[in-house]
């Protein structure tokens, strides 16, 4: 392999492990979010994308709104309050709406989530067109850096190390703190829990926060490459269904390894067979239920 | 005649009437919401019958449609062309149904909505990449042929030979619900383990179902590719699968008439509010969280479930059984 080829093959691979990044985020809160209220959050998509927009509206928007040119709310900022204001906006749709499901079959849940996100897409759409919005990453973050056998944009390293970062956050925090065995207790038995004096309710409001405001710093952190769009949720988290029906909603660790490797995946299609970069995560879905019904953690939920 | 077939004669009696009313309801309307009915009905044949929630439907419309039209563009000078191209659609939506519920059957509950949702997209790709099916542009111009005789480029024509494929359509599912075989789906729907204790193979009944429901999706495609002469990638579209999850919602999931009210609601609701754009979209998903939120049976199902209520208080208290006295001898 000569030398050029290599290093668009490694181009690709970066782009695809950023996507695996995205994914990771993604199917890990869907499957915190399913674990705990027992519904496929059909909003997360649109919820990742209210953050994006939110973080665009805050750097180039909100002054001039106010009558302010200068004033801008920067990347570091809008990292920690569009996640925020996110969760916030998806707990308040918890507390009066989705609770009122609980007790019916999953299928409304589905639906009302879903019925959520035609209101965002709709509504941003109404409001900002569909046409893509850039968004400059800041300036600490521009340029590119040596990472050893190529040059990077320093912003993607940034996004890949932050990512993994917070993937192993939280599987610490699910898997190896006293709060994560409230959380897991109450995916096994919400009842008994309860018996034991935690309030399960909350737990649950505050759960589905968490899974929302993860996809809201996912949105945040792709604000600067991709496109900021209504519709960028939408067909993101179509892949990361395909993603979470091969790993399996039962782990966290499942989600997160699933999402990398499928974002490789698709990366290196890119380099094979362009065109089917974008179908080639259903396709190896499909494969997957051949081979193994059960998803690739086995688990079935 | 029950009345469900009564009140079913009585739309169709009313929509033979609807060419001799010019300017009251435009025939090319009610011939959409033929369609999107007949399109809802098979849709609803799977979530209101046997239970199984479906994000693939537009893929066996738009499938049905693509097959019919190309068909039709090569051959609908034939004599026996309609028919022909017909049936090639509705087997393909078929197959295309078999291939996708096949998949979608061995993961069950929450899963296989996901799944058929992300194999949908594998036939939304096809659609874009082939060849034949005119890729971004779609297939236009789709000539309507000839029919027995019959010159379908009338509007009045091809108004008649609508119904009377609709009204074959939709007593075809009416059947199809109340034959064993649809009992059978809906002990399954209601308590699968039962049904499996019972001796029925509960996979096999759901794909059977799946594959009958993608066969009537085609069935509407095809139809709606001959009425309208075009066929587009939005006939493939999840945007279309989420309008037939709405039409079967706002009706009353697991009515027989539901659907096509549905239909007829929202089709009605996109012709009047086509002109605020992308507010359509938040009135659909308003709807959506009304619908789920606060009347789940849907419309028809809340009219008959008042007619259910109604009739209970009007029945008169149940005879007393007389109290058995020990015979004292």
């Amino acid at each position: 392999m000569s030398d050029i080829t290599l290093q668009a093959f490694m181009a690709q691979l970066t782009v695809g492990l950023i996507g695996g990044c995205f994914y990771a985020m993604l199917s890990m809160g869907l499957a915190i979010i399913f674990g705990l209220l027992n519904i496929i959050n059909f909003t997360h998509g649109a919820q990742f994308m209210m953050a994006a927009f939110l973080a665009w509206i805050g750097l180039t928007q909100v002054g001039p709104w106010l009558g302010q040119p200068d004033l801008q709310v920067n990347f570091w900022l809008a990292l920690v309050l569009a996640p925020a204001l996110v969760a916030a906006f998806g707990m308040a749709i918890e507390r009066t709406l989705l609770r009122r499901l609980y007790h019916l079959d999953h299928l409304y849940g589905l639906l009302l989530t879903f019925g959520v996100a035609l209101v965002m897409e709709g509504g941003f759409r109404y409001a900002f067109g569909v046409s893509g919005q850039g968004y400059e990453p800041p300036e600490i973050l521009q340029g590119p850096v040596d990472v050893g056998f190529m040059l990077l944009p320093k912003y993607r390293v940034f996004v890949v190390v932050a990512s993994l970062l917070i993937c192993l956050a939280t599987w610490y925090l699910f898997e190896r703190t006293k709060l994560g065995a409230y959380l897991r207790a109450g995916t096994e038995n919400p009842r008994l829990l309860q018996a034991f004096g935690i309030n399960v309710p909350v737990m649950i409001t505050l759960t589905y926060g968490f899974g929302v405001a993860l996809a809201g710093i996912a949105g945040v952190l792709a604000a600067p490459i991709m496109q900021v769009t209504p519709l960028m949720g939408g067909s993101l988290l179509n892949i990361v269904f395909a993603v979470v029906v091969i790993g399996g909603l039962g782990s966290i660790l499942g989600a997160m390894v699933t999402g990398l490797g499928l974002g490789l995946i698709e990366g290196l299609t890119k380099v094979i067979y362009p065109e089917a970069s974008t179908v080639v995560v259903f396709v190896i879905m499909a494969l997957a239920l051949l081979v193994r019904p059960a998803g690739l953690f086995g688990r079935e939920a | 005649m029950s009345p469900t077939q009564k009140i079913f004669a009585g739309l169709v009696v009313a929509a033979l009437a609807v060419p001799f009313v010019p300017g009251l309801i435009y025939p090319i309307f009610v011939m959409k919401v033929m369609c999107y009915g007949l399109f809802a009905c098979a849709f609803n044949l799977l979530l209101g019958f046997t239970g199984l929630v479906s994000f693939a439907h537009a893929a066996f419309l738009g499938t049905a449609g693509y097959v019919t039209g190309a068909l039709m563009i090569r051959f609908g000078a034939h004599p026996l062309g309609v028919p022909a191209a017909f049936a090639a659609g509705v087997a393909a939506a078929a197959l295309v149904g078999f291939a996708i519920g096949g998949l979608a059957i061995r993961r069950r509950g929450i899963y296989f909505a996901m799944i058929t949702l992300a194999l949908s997209q594998i036939v939304y790709f096809l659609a874009v990449q082939f060849r034949w099916t005119g890729g971004e542009d779609g297939l236009q111009g789709i000539p309507r042929g000839s029919l027995l005789g019959l010159d379908l480029s009338s509007d009045t024509v091809m108004y008649y030979v609508a119904l009377a494929l609709f009204c074959a359509g939709f007593l075809f599912v009416e059947r199809v619900v109340h034959s064993p075989f649809g009992q059978i789906l809906q002990a399954v729907r209601d308590n699968e383990a039962r049904a499996t204790s019972l001796g029925y193979d509960a996979g096999r009944f759901q794909l059977l179902a799946f594959v009958l429901s993608a066969a009537v999706a085609g069935y509407a495609g095809a139809l709606k590719a001959l009425v309208f002469g075009l066929v587009s990638l939005n006939d493939v579209s999840l945007h279309t699968s989420t309008e037939v999850v709405l039409m079967t919602l706002l009706g009353g999931v697991g009515t027989l008439l539901g659907p096509l009210v549905g239909a007829a609601l929202v089709v009605g609701l996109q012709n009047y509010l086509a002109t605020i754009g992308d507010l359509v979209t938040v009135v659909i998903g308003l709807i959506f969280i009304v619908c789920v939120s606060f009347f789940r049976r849907g419309l028809v199902g809340e009219v008959l479930h008042w007619r259910r209520r109604r009739a209970e208080r009007a029945r008169p208290l149940p005879a007393r059984e007389q109290p058995v006295v020990a015979k004292v001898a």
